[in-house]
């Protein structure tokens, strides 16, 4: 990833969000955590109205055309955006690794790929496109870090999240042994092979309790839905949190 | 719905439930796969350049699969200019025929086979017994899994889910051995067993894990040396191998067989390397009088023709990808349901078998990538279940489904209604009490495992205009 000079200042950017659905109705805080970090840095912040859904869930069930004319409202609600930031390694990954795909031979290829390249992921945002590894947050306690699939692999965020924890004053940050490992949300998956995915996800919780951890923090909200709806249910005490909303904590 | 699913996809539902909740066989599974992926780290990391390498390797197998039908005539006038017999098998049927018809001529009785999945892909064992011929199995694991009437459970490791106990036991009840619980002791029974097989076996029947062009040979790599003995001591020999398994030159080995250990099973090389030529050449002391290839397709030529997952093809069977998969690692290999198990299992399956069918498999994956990262010859296995998913809802949309993503798509389609639409979701969470956990509850398939966070009675839209408010006023 291209890496700008740490040591020139950065002029303040226009970033502009996309708050997918999930965080927009059942975790607006982690957001509004983006949006004060992002402020806080010097950077102004908007969310285009028009903005919808990705189009991932459709994609993914093999319903390509739907998909592209759900992210064809996206390409045009983000048209004016400089660069686009989202919470989700999930939903960023579809708009920076499979809208190319999605548009390949149609239209809209070459506008697809322009969005692409402006699209960035939360923690690799702060870290490889702003250089900022010290957002100045505080929170004490022990926790955890779940890399969602998307963010890791297609991605490859493995390293931004850890190093803005590593910069947390009062943060204990644990490795567990299945960090790596799919926690068994996927999406429609989750519902449609709920016996699979609720395996999955007793694994993952179980790595994440052997832990000792007092919270799970991932920069995917989707698997902290699926995480936190397992860990609700059978042990009630490990606390599910993004990672903005510690970065956010002073 | 129900012409939409298939007795396959109702199987795998089946089976998925109980094999999910047999939690102590998934953690035996689980460790035991943990164990040859950390071997393979270690093995992985003496490689100078581990990328590097896996590049090279896949340009090779690109080279060979795109170039197949001069490789394989290349392997074949070689081959044969030795002696060696090629029989090209479009599908299943003829390779069980030239076999069979092989066997009866030859007054073939006993057969001994080592580790092919390619005899598992055809079902040839039970032609063969169905025939009347005796077929051995003299691989350990495929040896119990025979003995057990049991599929491989994996292509790789066919008994990997069976603990010491269970193999005693059915040694016992199999073979009348006295129960015990060491592995040697386990090992020298079935040893005892199949010495005298090699010995009265008027025929062996292998695999290949590699063709090489240049000089007319196959390759087998092993750890038992029951291969050598299964190609080496019965007169005639038959190896069935898929017609992807070309290479061009021998010196391709010198990367692919390390690699295949590597990353199977974390070893530098396996135990044993053989190549074979064709059949005992004048003044040679050992080998087979006869020795066949029957080269198969039974429809890879079918994925030969999708451009867009041909490097499919590319694939060596070693078995990273299923050892990685936390899908394969919660359900097993039987689940599947398939010859090949886990994520290229269900690439190539669909290919294979029909895609209807068979697109089930490609749906039950949360597409994580492992498998894809693990791959030593960069097949971009996950990409493909997402195009098997897009093949299948093309050709044959399902009715429900179809409809629920023209619903959505119209929703997405008109931000202020789905505006609207999540102004309602605080209402959703207050009314879903009601029916939690019931029939009528929308969202069981989650809820019967899982809580689902309630709605913020304040959304991510509202709560940013009133702090883009606070601050135009703030600013005044």
């Amino acid at each position: 990833m291209f890496q700008e000079s740490l040591l020139l200042p950065k002029p303040p950017m226009r970033v502009s969000l996309f708050i997918p659905c999930f965080i927009d109705s059942l975790y607006p805080n982690v957001g509004m955590s983006m949006v004060r970090i992002l402020e806080r840095l010097g950077h102004s912040v908007d969310v285009p109205e028009g903005q919808t859904c990705c189009g991932q869930p459709p994609f993914n069930s093999g319903y390509w055309d739907e998909a592209r004319s759900v992210a064809t409202n996206q390409l045009k609600a983000f048209k004016d955006a400089d660069v686009i930031v989202s919470g989700s390694g999930s939903c960023g990954a579809m708009m920076k690794v499979f809208y190319p795909e999605l548009f390949h031979g149609h239209e809209q290829e070459a506008e697809a790929k322009n969005l692409a390249a402006k699209t960035w992921e939360f923690s690799e945002f702060l870290v490889n496109k702003l250089g900022v590894k010290d957002v100045g947050a505080r929170f004490e306690g022990r926790a955890t870090f779940h890399d969602g699939c998307h963010g890791l692999r297609e991605l490859g965020t493995k390293l931004p999240p850890r190093e803005l924890l590593s910069h947390v004053k009062g943060l204990e940050l644990v490795e567990m042994t299945e960090a790596e490992t799919c926690c068994g949300f996927g999406g429609t998956f989750a519902v449609k092979y709920p016996q699979i995915s609720t395996a999955m996800a007793e694994v993952k919780c179980n790595s994440i309790c052997e832990t000792k951890a007092d919270y799970v923090i991932s920069n995917d909200s989707s698997c902290l839905m699926q995480i936190g709806g397992w860990l609700n249910r059978n042990v009630g005490t490990v606390k599910c949190l993004h990672l903005a909303e510690v970065l956010v904590q002073q | 719905m129900s012409s939409f699913t298939s007795p396959a996809r109702n199987q795998f539902q089946e089976d998925a439930d109980r094999t999910t909740s047999d939690a102590p066989r998934r953690t035996a599974v689980r460790n035991a796969l943990q164990n040859y992926q950390s071997a393979r780290d270690r093995t992985g990391a003496t490689f100078t350049d581990w990328k590097a390498a896996r590049s090279a390797a896949s340009t090779i197998k690109h080279e060979a699969v795109n170039h197949l039908d001069q490789y394989l005539e290349e392997f074949e006038r070689k081959f044969t200019a030795r002696g060696g017999k090629v029989f090209w098998a479009s599908n299943s049927q003829q390779a069980r025929d030239y076999i069979i018809q092989l066997a009866k001529a030859k007054n073939v009785r006993a057969i001994v086979k080592s580790k092919a999945m390619t005899g598992e892909e055809i079902h040839l064992n039970d032609a063969l017994v169905a025939e009347g011929f005796g077929v051995v199995e003299s691989d350990l694991g495929e040896f119990i899994q025979q003995l057990k009437g049991e599929a491989p459970y994996h292509f790789v490791f066919p008994c990997m889910h069976l603990r010491r106990d269970e193999i005693s036991d059915l040694f016992h009840k199999e073979l009348g051995t006295a129960k015990t619980n060491s592995p040697e002791e386990l090992t020298m029974i079935a040893r005892r067993v199949l010495r005298r097989t090699y010995v009265e076996a008027d025929m062996g029947i292998s695999g290949a894990n590699f063709i090489v062009a240049d000089t007319g040979m196959i390759s087998i790599t092993e750890n038992e040396g029951n291969a050598r003995l299964t190609v080496g001591v019965p007169k005639i020999h038959v190896a069935l191998v898929g017609i992807e398994k070309v290479v061009p030159r021998l010196g391709d080995l010198a990367l692919l067989l390390p690699m295949l250990a590597t990353a199977g099973t974390g070893q530098h090389l396996t135990g044993y390397n053989s190549m074979y030529g064709g059949p005992r050449q004048p003044g040679e002391n050992d080998g087979p009088d006869e020795f066949h290839v029957v080269l198969l397709d039974n429809h890879r030529t079918r994925l030969l023709a999708d451009p867009e997952q041909r490097d499919a093809l590319h694939c060596i069977r070693c078995g990273a990808c299923l050892n990685v998969c936390p899908i394969f690692k919660n359900i097993g290999g039987h689940t599947y349901g398939t010859t090949y198990q886990g994520p290229i299992g269900s690439v190539i399956t669909p290919h294979f078998r029909g895609l209807q069918d068979w697109k089930h498999l490609s749906g039950a994956s949360s597409l994580c990538g492992a498998c894809t990262e693990t791959c030593p010859v960069g097949i971009d296995i996950h990409h493909h279940l997402l195009h098997n998913r897009r093949n299948a809802a093309a050709e044959k949309p399902a009715p429900g489904e179809s409809l629920l993503w023209k619903a959505f798509t119209f929703l997405m389609r008109r931000p202020a209604l789905y505006r609207l639409a999540t102004r309602f979701a605080p209402l959703g969470s207050l009314l879903h009490p009601l029916v939690e956990g019931t029939a009528l509850d929308p969202m069981i398939a989650w809820t019967s495992t899982r809580d689902f966070p309630a709605a913020a009675p304040s959304s991510f839209r509202s709560q940013f205009q009133k702090h883009q408010a606070q601050k135009s006023g703030g600013s005044k």
